[in-house]
């Protein structure tokens, strides 16, 4: 394929990647910058998403003869909403009676790694399932050409994408939007703000800080099960598939800065796009590589992350 | 310091002896350890005393129930176990039943040799069998072979006929790649193009395809003209795609793993309308279903099988004895499940669990075979063997064993995707699969 093209089919992955990428690491970042806790466990949050967005729309199309469309957009509702009520559950059973102490909260969450990936392997199995997409279309795409002198369009052979990965694409930033809106504009948002800056205080202030912690938890499983329906469709529901996406979202949290959203979304798309450029054009491996090689730079110069702020404990 | 603090922390009575509560635990613990003993000892004796005929025929199956072969592993677990079924129906091995010992190796090589371990020490298996994945056969097989515990694998790997392996390791109940490969160049440079691009997967097995591929179809006048290696852990395939070269004339794909379905799948989305002629293995779509959402670009594209998943119905492709070995497996005329339509089997390669345990039964009575004892005799007996004809034994098809290279050869099929069905299209002979001798296991000492 010309290099054209090619430029484009890579940002076009890059751009996937770095859509749920960008949901998968918001929530690990609201996580440990309200918490202050690391979350080893996010990446399985990651794959109940997608176990669970497999088994709703498998269990509507078996019973209800749902079509593909009903059956995604109810996963979309309820597999995040069962993922935070675990993550919930977590946080009461385990989080809170080690006290969100740091070192002990890595090790605990490591465990509740392998609760939910073996449990998952014992029900859903080691099989990758496929969920349908509510809508897939090929859509080819068209490259100015040089013929004769002018430009005309072309199609070139294998230039193309499909308008569910478009779809991907606008639905992650849709809901990053509405994350944004939800931490700047609403009641819940400030309190949620006021206890990352300053837990003391805001307990201070009549805020339930026990009470935001487990929402705050349950968000964060959330956002990555939200990013894992939508990828669903275009990958399959495997009980391994959150190793990846932890790896990737701790990258990105530390190099976007940790405790600052916004940042972790900068962060993600230089990530996911240049995770896309490399492997398209070079392999996968290099790109993880590479990945690796930016975040052992951020901390060896810029501990803090590109965008990260201190903030009062 | 009080005397009461002092006492407790000392344990002991004033006479200085151990106090009598730790006495009585000391006293325990040799009861305990001298009945264990015992025990052990009587159950070894007895152990050794049962050798004799009621004593059921250990088979350690190396299965891989979790990791990417698992897909495979459920089907091969279900094809022993109805092979097994049927051997003991009919009197076992020499008189005695066969029991299956699995453990699951995660389609890991680690653990691959590991299990190993366990079939010879642990569980006092006669023989190992049953692997799939090249790279855990590569990894498990020298420690057999230092454990001196024959070992059937089912893999098609080209390990153990390329001398790579040791004399315990056999593999005469299914084919292995550079056979087939070599027998699907012809056809494809006849019917399909001379300039193949090359998509599998990256490692050993995938290797074979694309090193004895490009072997046998410059043999036929045509050329590789880009290899694509892909690991078959990936998840996220349309990366790999751009890389094939416009003026391709076929395209060769091979892959396994957990998310071949997605390989496929978008594969297809990236050609669109205009996709070359299209020549895969089946192994690409094992245990899915070809009428899958997205897999209609297939239609009119080739597969190799190794066993056609379809049963076939045109005169000159009936196989007298597939009905019956379908219902033992408990497959359907489609290939899936007759309990579950969507779980769709590995048939083009769960058939060498089948033909392998008929193998080592023919092998053990051939050789007397009694216990442990007799495995060189039990080997030296399968590499006596060569011509085993088409029967519900070998429902695959005719085979034929060379004893020196520890290899079977077989009928290889090709396939065409028609109405959502594949439709066998040609069946190359034994011959056209040969190839020369790679190594003489049998000038090996044991």
């Amino acid at each position: 394929m010309e290099f054209g093209p090619h430029l484009v089919l890579a940002l076009l992955e890059g751009s996937i990647t770095a859509a749920v990428l960008a949901l998968t690491a918001a929530g690990l970042a609201l996580v440990f910058g309200i918490l202050r806790v690391v979350n080893v466990a996010h990446g399985e949050f990651f794959m109940l998403g997608a176990v669970l967005a497999w088994f709703v729309s498998t269990t509507l199309a078996d019973a209800f003869g749902a079509s593909a469309a009903i059956g995604f957009v109810a996963a979309l509702v309820l597999a995040p909403l069962v993922t935070a009520a675990v993550a919930m559950a977590a946080d009461r059973v385990v989080l809170r009676r080690i006290g969100y102490d740091p070192e002990r909260t890595i090790v605990a969450t490591i465990g509740l790694l392998y609760v939910l990936q073996q449990a998952t392997l014992m029900s859903f199995g080691p099989d990758a399932r496929p969920v349908e997409p509510p809508f897939n279309t090929r859509i080819a795409l068209p490259w100015p050409e040089r013929v004769d002198g002018s430009w005309a369009m072309s199609w070139p052979w294998g230039f193309g994408t499909t308008s569910y990965k478009l779809f991907v694409i606008g639905a992650a930033v849709v809901v990053l939007v509405g994350l944004w809106l939800l931490l700047r504009h609403t009641t819940l948002g400030l309190i949620m703000r006021a206890t990352e800056q300053d837990r003391d205080m805001a307990r201070a202030f009549g805020i339930p800080v026990t009470r935001v912690y487990a929402l705050v938890f349950g968000l964060g499983a959330a956002l990555a099960a939200l990013g894992a329906v939508l990828v669903v469709p275009i990958q399959q529901a495997h009980y391994l598939m959150g190793g990846d996406p932890l790896l990737l979202s701790f990258i990105v949290v530390i190099i976007g800065g940790l405790g600052s959203v916004g940042g972790t979304v900068v962060a993600a798309v230089l990530i996911g796009l240049t995770d896309g450029v490399v492997s398209v054009f070079f392999s996968a491996t290099l790109a993880k590589i590479i990945a690796t090689l930016l975040v052992a730079m951020v901390l060896v110069f810029r501990p803090q992350g590109l965008f990260g702020k201190n903030t009062a404990r | 310091m009080s005397r009461r603090l002092r006492s407790s922390l000392a344990r002991t009575s004033t006479t200085g002896a151990p106090e009598p509560g730790r006495r009585r635990t000391l006293k325990a613990l040799a009861a305990g350890v001298g009945t264990l003993g015992g025990a052990g000892t009587l159950a070894g004796l007895s152990g050794h005393v049962q050798a004799q005929s009621a004593e059921p025929i250990r088979i350690g199956f190396q299965v891989h129930r979790t990791g990417i072969g698992a897909a495979y592993g459920r089907w091969y677990d279900r094809t022993t176990t109805a092979a097994v079924a049927r051997i003991n129906a009919a009197g076992g091995i020499n008189g005695r039943p066969v029991e299956i010992v699995a453990e699951d190796d995660g389609t890991d090589p680690k653990r691959g040799a590991e299990v190993i371990e366990k079939f010879e020490q642990r569980h006092g298996c006669d023989i190992a069998f049953g692997t799939l994945f090249s790279h855990v056969v590569i990894g498990s097989a020298p420690r057999a072979g230092e454990l001196k515990i024959p070992y059937f694998v089912v893999s098609e790997g080209h390990h153990v006929a390329s001398g790579m392996l040791n004399r315990y390791t056999l593999q005469p109940g299914i084919t292995d790649v550079r056979s087939q490969v070599q027998a699907m160049a012809p056809y494809v440079s006849e019917n399909l193009g001379k300039k193949v691009t090359m998509l599998y997967a990256d490692f050993a097995f995938g290797h074979d395809h694309r090193d004895y591929f490009s072997e046998a179809i410059a043999g036929q006048g045509g050329e590789v003209i880009a290899k694509i290696p892909i690991p078959p852990t990936e998840t996220s395939f349309t990366k790999y795609f751009p890389k094939i070269p416009r003026d391709t004339e076929v395209i060769y794909h091979v892959m396994v793993g957990p998310s071949v379905l997605t390989f496929v799948k978008e594969m297809g989305e990236f050609f669109g309308p205009s996709a070359p002629p299209i020549f895969g293995f089946i192994d690409s779509l094992e245990a899915v279903d070809i009428a899958s959402p997205g897999l209609e670009f297939l239609e009119d594209t080739y597969f190799w099988e190794g066993y056609p998943r379809y049963a076939q119905t045109g005169p000159d492709n009936v196989n007298a004895f597939d009905a019956d070995y379908r219902e033992a497996v408990g497959v359907d005329e489609n290939g899936a499940s007759v309990s579950d339509a969507r779980d769709v089997s590995t048939y083009a390669h769960m058939f060498g669990c089948w033909e392998t345990l008929n193998v080592i039964k023919a092998g053990m009575e051939s050789a007397d075979y009694r216990g442990p004892q007799d495995r060189s005799k039990l080997i030296e007996a399968v590499e006596a063997m060569s011509d085993m004809p088409h029967s519900l034994d070998h429902p695959q098809g005719a085979k034929r064993f060379n004893g020196k290279t520890h290899q079977t050869f077989g009928h290889q099929h090709i396939s065409k995707v028609a109405g959502g069905r594949l439709d066998l299209v040609h069946t190359t002979s034994i011959e056209d699969t040969l190839y020369p001798d790679e190594v003489d296991y049998t000038t090996r000492s044991f």
